[in-house]
């Protein structure tokens, strides 16, 4: 009965993801060469916002993808079924300083799973990860470059980021575990 | 590590539930609306990984899968086993010639010593009707596909007829499609009405009165409702029935499936039911025109038409891999209740 915690407002997933863009273009001095890649589904829309306030203080735009990493994940048989989708990235990888974005960072499964992805489509020159959420318990020895918010979680709750392009609203909030099965 | 897991499923929150646990894909009567628009969804994906430089991801890696063929085929059995090595899987290929098939032994003792084996998967094309369900019924562990048995059924094909479709004129709900040949004999063809009739299409069948298959019309047969399918109809002037199409499925006349009489001689039957370019013309416009192959061009297609801008005959072998990719992956991931996965 404890509900859900906010943790970020929509401001603040604004303002978190504006400190990003900066920091993409400060790490890589400039635009020459990036590209954004949002891994489905959710990093999608945060990658395209980076890419947008990029272009509000830079005047200039950086290409944005989607990668889906469903086929590359290595629970396939051991939890439901995650629907595939297509894979979409407007230029080649190769020779690119390639940014990941995804909602959540975690046991870094996923970021595994989107690095090979992101290798069976060519050879990218550097590759930098940015989660708008590092929420602890790393099981892999990979860390995100960018990080919007630290958040300590346990085991038992969860973390959920909802933006508005997928579920109507932005924010972050963690949920126990327990009652996220119920509803 | 069970923990972390269930964190990472946080997409299966708001991206759709997981489509129910198939274990076998024996035919499209029993596959709802949203399964085949899932599958559809799925294959579309599947597609940009056949653009890439390497086609390979590792999602079925360990996965073993047979082909057992007792039928000629040369695209569907290769579709299988290029879907299923794009996405990492061990495909085995089994022809009937070569086989203990020839030495005797029964279909179900063959598959109960594949299965014993420990493959995962049957990909199975018979010249009987039914015999994947009779496979499917008496394996455990193994699922099974149908790749095509006798006159009965071809989910795949249809299948990917329906992605062909669909990525061309998008919603088919509302939308009528044409199926002229032998429908009698075409498993394309009974695949095709129930899958088409699941995405809210109507459907024409045309073709001799000797060669339609009246248990689908009148009710009676395996799966058919009493009363026939609603939406199937029948019209055997081919000029009549391509008026205002939006697509048209030319199918083979299957020479190995003839009973005596049946079929009209092949000058009357090219005269009345081959899709020429005149018919061609009076569907919709920008109407499309698919064959499952192996085509006998200018007997049920004329030549002219077959390589034309509008056929998508070459669309559908690819789009035939990316199904069965999609079909794979849906078959052999996800989680498995309890037991051995």
């Amino acid at each position: 009965m404890t509900g859900e915690r906010r943790i970020l407002s929509g401001g603040d997933i604004r303002r978190a993801l504006t400190r990003i863009a900066h920091e993409i273009v400060e790490a890589n001095k400039g635009l020459d060469g990036l590209l954004l890649v949002g891994v489905l589904r959710r990093g999608a829309p945060l990658a395209r916002r980076i890419a947008q306030a990029v272009a509000s203080f830079e005047g200039a735009s950086v290409p944005v993808g989607a990668l889906d990493i469903n086929l590359y994940r290595d629970d396939l048989t051991s939890r439901p079924q995650p629907l595939v989708r297509p894979t979409e990235l407007p230029v080649s990888v190769d020779g690119r300083a390639v940014v990941l974005v995804d909602d959540v960072f975690f046991t870094g499964r996923t970021a595994r799973a989107a690095l090979n992805a992101l290798m069976d489509l060519g050879r990218p020159r550097v590759v930098q990860l940015a989660a708008l959420v590092d929420r602890g318990h790393h099981e892999l020895p990979i860390c995100a470059d960018y990080v919007g918010k630290n958040i300590p979680t346990s085991l038992g709750e969860i973390v959920q980021v909802r933006v508005s392009e997928v579920d109507g609203v932005d924010e972050v909030a963690v949920v126990d575990r327990a009652e996220a099965r119920e509803a | 590590m069970t923990t972390a897991l269930a964190e990472e499923r946080r997409d299966a929150r708001a991206d759709g539930a997981a489509p129910p646990r198939r274990r076998h894909a024996l035919d499209l009567d029993d596959f709802s609306r949203d399964e085949i628009t899932g599958l559809l969804d799925s294959a579309d994906a599947m597609r940009e990984l056949l653009r890439r430089s390497i086609k390979k991801a590792p999602s079925l890696r360990g996965k073993v899968i047979l082909t057992l063929f007792l039928e000629p085929s040369t695209r569907t059995r290769v579709s299988f086993e290029q879907a299923g090595k794009m996405l990492s899987a061990d495909v085995i290929n089994i022809s009937g010639s070569g086989s203990s098939a020839e030495k005797g032994e029964s279909l179900l003792n063959t598959a109960l010593t594949l299965q014993a084996m420990r493959a995962d998967l049957l990909v199975v094309r018979s010249p009987h009707s039914g015999a994947p369900y009779f496979l499917a019924r008496n394996l455990d562990r193994m699922g099974v596909v149908n790749a095509g048995d006798g006159r009965h059924a071809h989910p795949t094909q249809a299948l990917l007829d329906l992605m062909t479709m669909r990525r061309s004129l998008g919603d088919l709900a509302g939308k009528r499609v044409v199926i002229v040949g032998d429908a009698l004999h075409s498993r394309v063809a009974r695949s095709d009405v129930f899958g088409l009739r699941a995405l809210g299409a109507s459907v024409t069948l045309c073709g001799p009165p000797t060669l339609l298959p009246l248990d689908l019309l009148r009710g009676g047969g395996a799966g058919v409702p009493a009363a026939g399918i609603p939406g199937v109809s029948v019209e055997h002037d081919l000029d009549r029935a391509i008026a205002d199409a939006d697509a048209v499925i030319a199918l083979r006349i299957q020479q190995e499936r003839q009973e005596a009489g049946a079929l009209p001689g092949m000058r009357e039957y090219t005269r009345r039911w081959q899709v020429t370019e005149a018919r061609y013309r009076k569907a919709k416009p920008g109407a499309l025109l698919m064959h499952p192959g192996p085509m006998n061009e200018g007997i049920e297609i004329a030549s002219s038409l077959a390589h034309a801008p509008g056929a998508l005959i070459e669309e559908q072998v690819t789009n035939g891999v990316a199904v069965r990719m999609a079909l794979l992956y849906q078959l052999l991931t996800g989680e498995r209740e309890g037991g051995e996965a």
